[in-house]
């Protein structure tokens, strides 16, 4: 079980802007009647993006009220799920996977970069840029070993190659996401075994 | 080997042209209609023969769940969920329909939602798929546009698709547990009976499906469930999408007849073993919920439900995680305990305590900084946790410690004594300055 805590440092309030305010209702609408407490994890995630990454306490009463939910219910909800950031992270935040299949791949030397270049696991580097720490399996293990730096994933990748990631977007350059060796998803590398004939409308 | 003409996942690696176009042109929804025509009863009887066993893990057949489906439920709804929290260490196959082959999953929606009198279907992804979802979502709306779902279809079966996702917890692919997170709680399982199928989301009745059990279903009934049966060995029938990770020479999602021996299917694919088969150690052939099976007896073995389950592992999710000699097979196995120790929801005490103490305990293991009658005390632990929860985590969470002290309890204890040895020697110099 992982036991999670909110941040001692809490801003003052919260209330979603005019768009997110809308967008929610359209959220609520796709659940029955009386149900709009189904809405809650799509609300807290659009909550954290809106904050910055994290998810502060006053958003967490902000969507209970919205959904006329206990708050109690809500901070169940925000504490039981390890996406929601209880305090504050990087402007690009990485999250390692360190599950044996990405483990088995040299994880371990990713986890080296993350120390070396961004600092403890969990700390926010002292210009704000990045935060990384080590999650369990992402689903792509077949791109082994690989990290998820705010919403894309970076697959197929070695210390090198994240150090390389690392540094562009500290200088705020862009990387292209997905495998970093010239796979296009998750097809063996250096040729097709399989959908190689255009019958199959698969191949090329 | 499956021949391309006998695939179903025709854009399982995103080459093809997407869209709904590309889609219709690899021969989604062709025909929807007329299978929809054929009845409720039709479709399930068809799925019942084609042997189809249920993707996300259990094996359970899929036409027969269907089936459980009550027909008059007196006014409430029904639903379907599909399940598509793919988060099994070793398990990538979902996230390649969600994002290549969407199309075939929202025809498979309508398909299992008719044969079950559904008019909702909710398909639920786990959070971090963030891309995967917006593909999806992408489909869903290129699907309402083109008229193939939606109240005034042209299908004549009032239908809405919609994509929720969660936001971190392995254990939301629990199917009660996916229910309650749904419904906006703690994705915390339910006790069974009531089964989903009676008392699912929101009190209704509900079937949940994984994401390939759904996504087959359109082929299968339009080519007949006679040729999905004639896949693979008796009681297992069908295609599979493997997932193979770890040492191989080139890791991929590969679609595949059922019951293809491992060997074939890791040197066909993913290029053979790295180093050689000669440096094979063991096999994890089913996600990190299934025992571990060493290099001898895993080499031959065809890969289904029943040829798995007698090597007292599984086929689960068929996520072919594959170790070579150079793994220390004591961490692999304790890496996957941190996980189950960090996903245990903290209901049930067996496996909110245990899956810690088990654990604490396998980190010393990799040390070697333990006793040899330890061995013996976490293998019974790992008993009383199995079996005793009301999901089925805590049998996720002992299965893999079993299978290692089966199979490599000689190098448990070597290790160990290397530690003692060590320990004995500086105890002895420090005694001698």
């Amino acid at each position: 079980m992982s036991v999670r805590r909110l941040s001692p440092n809490q801003p003052a309030s919260f209330a979603f802007t005019p768009e997110n305010v809308e967008w929610a209702k359209g959220q609520i609408a796709k659940y029955p009647e009386g149900r709009q407490a189904s809405a809650i994890i799509p609300l807290f995630w659009q909550a954290q993006k809106q904050a910055g990454g994290w998810l502060p306490e006053p958003a967490i009463r902000y969507v209970a009220d919205l959904l006329k939910m206990d708050y109690i219910r809500a901070l169940e909800v925000a504490t039981f799920y390890t996406m929601f950031n209880l305090s504050p992270v990087g402007e690009h935040y990485v999250q390692l996977c360190g599950t044996t299949p990405c483990w088995l791949r040299g994880a371990d030397e990713l986890k080296d970069v993350c120390r070396k270049h961004i600092g403890p696991e969990g700390q926010v580097s002292a210009d704000g840029k990045l935060s990384w720490i080590e999650v369990e399996c992402l689903g792509a293990c077949a791109n082994a070993p690989m990290v998820q730096i705010n919403d894309d994933f970076y697959e197929d990748l070695d210390g090198k190659k994240l150090e390389e990631i690392l540094g562009a977007l500290r200088t705020g350059k862009d990387v292209k996401p997905g495998p970093q060796n010239g796979r296009h998803g998750s097809e063996p590398l250096g040729g097709l075994t399989s959908l190689t004939s255009t019958v199959a409308g698969g191949g090329k | 080997m499956l021949q391309d003409k006998d695939r179903i996942f025709t854009n399982l690696y995103g080459l093809g042209e997407p869209g709904l176009l590309g889609a219709r042109k690899r021969g989604d929804w062709d025909g929807t209609a007329e299978l929809i025509a054929k009845g409720r009863d039709w479709i399930i009887d068809e799925m019942k023969k084609s042997g189809l066993r249920g993707r996300g893990g259990a094996g359970f057949p899929t036409g027969l769940k269907w089936s459980f489906m009550p027909k008059d439920s007196g006014g409430r709804p029904h639903y379907l969920v599909v399940n598509a929290d793919e988060s099994e260490p070793g398990t990538c196959k979902d996230r390649e329909i969600l994002r290549n082959d969407p199309q075939k999953l929202i025809e498979g929606c309508l398909i299992a939602s008719f044969a079950m009198g559904a008019h909702v279907c909710y398909v639920y992804v786990r959070g971090e798929f963030i891309w995967e979802r917006e593909r999806l979502q992408a489909a869903v709306d290129q699907a309402y546009a083109a008229n193939l779902i939606g109240k005034n279809n042209i299908h004549d079966y009032p239908f809405e698709v919609i994509v929720h996702h969660g936001a971190g917890a392995y254990i939301c692919g629990e199917e009660t547990a996916l229910l309650e997170s749904l419904e906006g709680k703690k994705g915390m399982p339910r006790l069974k009976p009531p089964f989903p199928a009676n008392m699912g989301l929101y009190g209704c009745p509900t079937t949940v499906n994984n994401v390939e059990s759904i996504a087959v279903a359109p082929t299968i009934l339009r080519r007949s469930a006679a040729w999905f049966a004639g896949f693979g060995a008796k009681n297992n029938a069908g295609t599979k999408l493997f997932s193979i990770s770890g040492h191989v020479n080139r890791p991929c999602n590969v679609e595949e007849a059922m019951s293809i021996p491992f060997r074939e299917l890791i040197e066909k694919h993913a290029g053979g073993v790295r180093g050689g088969w000669d440096n094979l150690l063991a096999v994890i052939p089913g996600g990190s919920s299934v025992r571990c099976v060493p290099a001898e007896q895993i080499i031959d073995c065809p890969m289904d439900f029943d040829s798995l389950s007698k090597l007292q592992s599984g086929l689960g999710t068929a996520a072919v995680i594959v170790m070579d000699k150079s793994t220390d097979i004591i961490r692999a196995i304790a890496r996957l305990s941190h996980f189950y120790t960090h996903e245990s929801c903290g209901q049930c005490t067996p496996c909110r305590e245990g899956t810690g103490w088990m654990y604490r305990v396998m980190e010393r293991m990799v040390e070697g900084r333990a006793q040899k009658k330890e061995i013996d005390m976490l293998f019974d632990v790992s008993k009383q946790i199995e079996g005793h929860t009301i999901c089925a985590l805590g049998d996720a969470a002992a299965w893999p410690i079993q299978g290692l002290i089966n199979h490599f309890r000689p190098v448990i204890e070597a290790r160990i004594d290397s530690y003692t040895a060590r320990a004995a020697k500086d105890a002895a110099k420090m005694a001698a300055e």
